[in-house]
């Protein structure tokens, strides 16, 4: 069967009907989005896991949140296959030029983000070792919050580079610009309080 | 009590040195810890280790530390470093820490890689974060820091951020990458 003999209704995706909306959905997305629509559920994280945020990060690429969702389960330890770079953890002196050589072994175009408070501003970590932020000397797409931050924030965060994506396409990180993108996880409203701290900030 | 044994042991191979065994702590009740330190002077180290390895009321085979306290400002202290060894024995079950005290500048201490090999990394973490020179140390480089790294930071007089470190590198923009 040649591709111009290709009959759509020959699918058997549960009935002919949804075979053929499945492909209108594609093609429909693909009309309005570009082909931006399929890179941004292609992103290859690079996992630079060096302290208690790397294991939420697995929990993340585990069944339960299921990285796979948003197409990003593909993790590589090579930089060179690899477009999205996810620092999780303190960065100590003696790695940050592990990770500036890694950062530019990545091919474009690349996004970078700082996962958690260690990563992003040196966390509780002030000390003449570590870091402070590795946005000072990294470019940085998106920031999570969090030590760590929950997988939910995790994901949020990829959601963020999907939308990147979305609006920039696949232009190289030099002209991209960085948007300095900050990630806040929704607030819980339903978490009572203790007495003393109603009080001095008020429930609601 | 075993290390009882291992002071008399002392004290009759090194009558000279006038050893004695402090406690190395104070309960929180106010009661000397049962852990002892030794201190000995510097020049003898060597010859007090090998006693403490070889001689058979000692029996201390197995050296589980090598560390340092920084003397600095602190009250009552005669010397500014006290780098302290932490011996075991397997054979005979029981522990004593070894004390010796070295002063600026250019603190130096003898290595006890000749008698314990595992002595090496240890020392090497010494140097690194306190720059005592232990001569004689077939490898003594920084274990810890990168090579390029000037100062001890363990050192009372190093201040805990740094001193601008942690800020010396190149910035990587997304024009330079």
């Amino acid at each position: 069967m040649g591709l111009k003999s290709f009959d759509p209704s020959s699918f058997s995706l549960g009935g002919d009907a949804f075979g053929l909306t499945r492909l209108d959905y594609a093609v429909d997305q693909i009309k309005r989005h570009g082909v931006n629509w399929a890179r941004k559920h292609s992103l290859w994280p690079m996992p630079f896991a060096t302290a208690c945020c790397g294991i939420e990060l697995m929990a993340v690429a585990a069944s339960r949140y299921d990285i796979s969702r948003f197409g990003a389960e593909a993790m590589r330890f090579s930089p060179r296959q690899c477009d999205l770079l996810i620092v999780a953890g303190r960065v100590v002196m003696k790695m940050m030029p592990v990770l500036q050589k890694i950062y530019m072994q990545m091919t474009e175009p690349k996004w970078v983000i700082s996962m958690g408070a260690c990563a992003s501003s040196g966390g509780v970590f002030d000390t003449y070792a570590v870091v402070q932020g590795i946005d000072q000397f990294v470019p940085v797409d998106v920031y999570l919050p969090g030590c760590p931050p929950r997988p939910e924030t995790i994901l949020e965060g990829f959601m963020a580079i999907q939308r990147i994506v979305t609006e920039h396409g696949i232009v190289p990180s030099t002209e991209r610009k960085g948007l300095g993108l900050v990630v806040t996880a929704p607030p819980k409203t339903n978490v009572a309080l203790g007495p003393g701290l109603a009080a001095s900030i008020g429930n609601n | 009590m075993a290390v009882a044994d291992v002071m008399i042991a002392l004290q009759s191979r090194f009558p000279e040195l006038s050893l004695t065994a402090k406690p190395l702590c104070t309960l929180p009740n106010g009661q000397p810890g049962d852990q002892v330190f030794v201190r000995v002077p510097v020049e003898r180290l060597l010859d007090v280790m090998r006693f403490l390895k070889d001689d058979a009321r000692c029996q201390f085979n197995f050296l589980s530390d090598v560390t340092c306290v920084d003397y600095l400002e602190y009250p009552d202290a005669d010397d500014r470093f006290g780098v302290t060894y932490n011996l075991a024995s397997y054979p005979l079950g029981h522990r004593m820490f070894v004390k010796v005290y070295v002063n600026d500048p250019e603190p130096a201490v003898p290595s006890v890689t000749s008698i314990w090999k595992g002595a090496e990394w240890t020392e090497r973490e010494v140097y690194d974060m306190f720059g005592i020179r232990f001569t004689g140390h077939p490898d003594l480089r920084r274990i810890l820091m990168p090579p390029n790294f000037v100062d001890h930071p363990l050192r009372k007089d190093y201040p805990l951020r740094g001193k601008g470190e942690r800020e010396a590198f190149d910035v990587l923009t997304r024009e330079s990458a």
